[in-house]
């Protein structure tokens, strides 16, 4: 009878794994990119309630957020194509994943930025300060800075959400760790290294989130 | 150099300022009294373009504030019109309101540089003599919120005058801050009261600033002047009724 654990075994799937992490990582950071930037593109846009423009962007955001992110990637994979736009898996991962948490970031920097003070907008306005540089100069650099635990988090939850995308086949842990047990029948081995790594990387990363939060409540 | 025309301006329902006229002389230093709820604070925030008027117009240093002149009618000021008036007008506030993200020398030094396209150095040099006149000319790099409340209103004071404005408003600019610090601060305000040319309407519960600062105070009551007079004459012998009780009410608080 083979044993539950077999370390040589599990040795051996690491670097396969190690690489799929790597792919895991890049689509961390590249969505969290876009979910950062457009997150904040839409905060702003909102806050300036241009007529049309903003339902327009409240529109999209309530749809985005209404339906899961399985079904928008699958929209992204297999529907764009017939319109002429074909994404590799990677690029779905990485614009299905950034653009379904920018609805999300946005409402942090939305709290972030009514979290300003008034006076800090009237300030501004009594300067006369063009309106792009009351954004840059004041309201951005107080709101950012105390949403950006809450941002964190979301970064976190992300990278674990990578795994649903090996429903368009991206080559990451999870979807590896499924590849190589059904290569091998051991299913045990693969994918407890793949929970382990999320757990590497996640944890300590929560743990510096919560560290943030410490700093940002003693500002 | 203020010219209010007919002024209204209402908040749903509520009418605050209901055909209100006066008008400020170049230089002039006008504080406006009244019981709070009066429309006097309205009235700086209106000049800061902070509000819209319902009817009526208001001008600054001859050119229309509220409205601008497009094809010989006039029309609503846009943005970048209201700006550019707005650009002679200076405000400090009840709470200061210094940018917290920035050092005094930020505070002081980017509205001047981003509106008024002065030079870095040229701006600093500005900030470093206006820091001086308000007595705080070792805090250019400290942070705000490491400056008690008087100090912070001196840099912004200072910070409104780098603009060199020619109308300055002051809203209960001593309210917020500890008794102990008030003299100083109001101290400053007569000191460039005298020293300088601006034009300042203020906005005071302190009588004893405004009896020797100003050369005009006028009484608000629900939305309208009821009184103006020089200080002399309407705190000794005020002829409304309303105006008599206001003062009575005051110096009776103590």
């Amino acid at each position: 009878m083979t044993p539950l654990w077999d370390w040589g075994y599990a040795f051996s799937i690491l670097p396969r794994l190690l690489e799929a992490l790597l792919v895991t990582i890049q689509i961390t950071v590249l969505g969290s990119l876009v979910a950062l930037v457009l997150g904040l593109v839409i905060a702003v846009v909102r806050r300036a309630r241009i007529p049309v423009v903003d339902q327009l962007v409240w529109a999209f955001v309530e749809f985005v957020r209404s339906t899961p992110l399985l079904v928008q990637v699958f929209f992204l994979y297999y529907v764009l194509p017939h319109v002429g736009i074909v994404l590799s898996a990677f690029a779905v991962g990485v614009i299905g994943l950034g653009v379904h948490y920018a609805t999300y970031t946005s409402e942090v920097y939305r709290a972030g930025i009514d979290a300003v003070p008034v006076g800090q907008w009237e300030a501004a306005a009594a300067l006369s300060l063009p309106r792009s540089r009351v954004w840059t100069g004041v309201i951005l650099p107080q709101a950012v800075p105390r949403v950006l635990p809450a941002l964190g988090n979301y970064v976190i939850s992300m990278f674990k959400e990578v795994p649903l995308l090996l429903a368009v086949s991206v080559v990451e842990v999870v979807n590896t760790a499924k590849e190589i047990s059904s290569e091998t029948f051991r299913p045990t081995e693969p994918y407890t290294i793949a929970g382990l790594l999320f757990l590497l990387l996640s944890y300590p990363a929560s743990i510096l989130v919560r560290r943030l939060e410490r700093r940002s409540v003693a500002v | 150099m203020i010219v209010f025309d007919g002024v209204e301006k209402r908040f749903g329902d509520r009418t605050v300022l209901s055909d209100l006229n006066f008008s400020v002389q170049p230089g002039e230093h006008v504080t406006l009294i009244g019981p709070s709820g009066s429309g006097k604070t309205t009235i700086l925030r209106l000049l800061m373009c902070l509000e819209s008027i319902d009817a009526g117009t208001i001008s600054v240093g001859g050119s229309y504030l509220s409205h601008m002149e497009k094809g010989g009618k006039l029309v609503p000021a846009d943005e970048r019109h209201s700006r550019q008036v707005r650009k002679r007008i200076g405000m400090v506030f009840q709470q200061f309101n210094l940018f917290p993200n920035m050092t005094v020398r930020g505070n002081l030094t980017e509205a001047p540089t981003r509106v008024l396209g002065l030079s870095r150095d040229e701006a600093t040099a500005r900030a470093k003599e206006l820091l001086d006149l308000v007595g705080l000319a070792d805090k250019l790099d400290e942070h705000p919120s490491r400056l008690s409340g008087g100090q912070q209103q001196r840099v912004a004071i200072a910070r409104a005058l780098a603009m060199r404005p020619s109308v300055l408003l002051l809203d209960e600019v001593t309210s917020a801050l500890d008794p102990e610090l008030v003299a100083g601060v109001l101290a400053l305000l007569r000191d460039i009261g005298r020293s300088t040319d601006i034009t300042i309407l203020c906005v005071t519960h302190e009588m004893g600033f405004a009896r020797d600062f100003s050369d005009r105070v006028m009484m608000f009551d629900g939305g309208r002047v009821i009184e103006q007079a020089p200080p002399a004459e309407l705190f000794t012998e005020p002829r409304e009724p309303r105006t008599r009780e206001f003062l009575s009410a005051l110096l009776s608080r103590g």
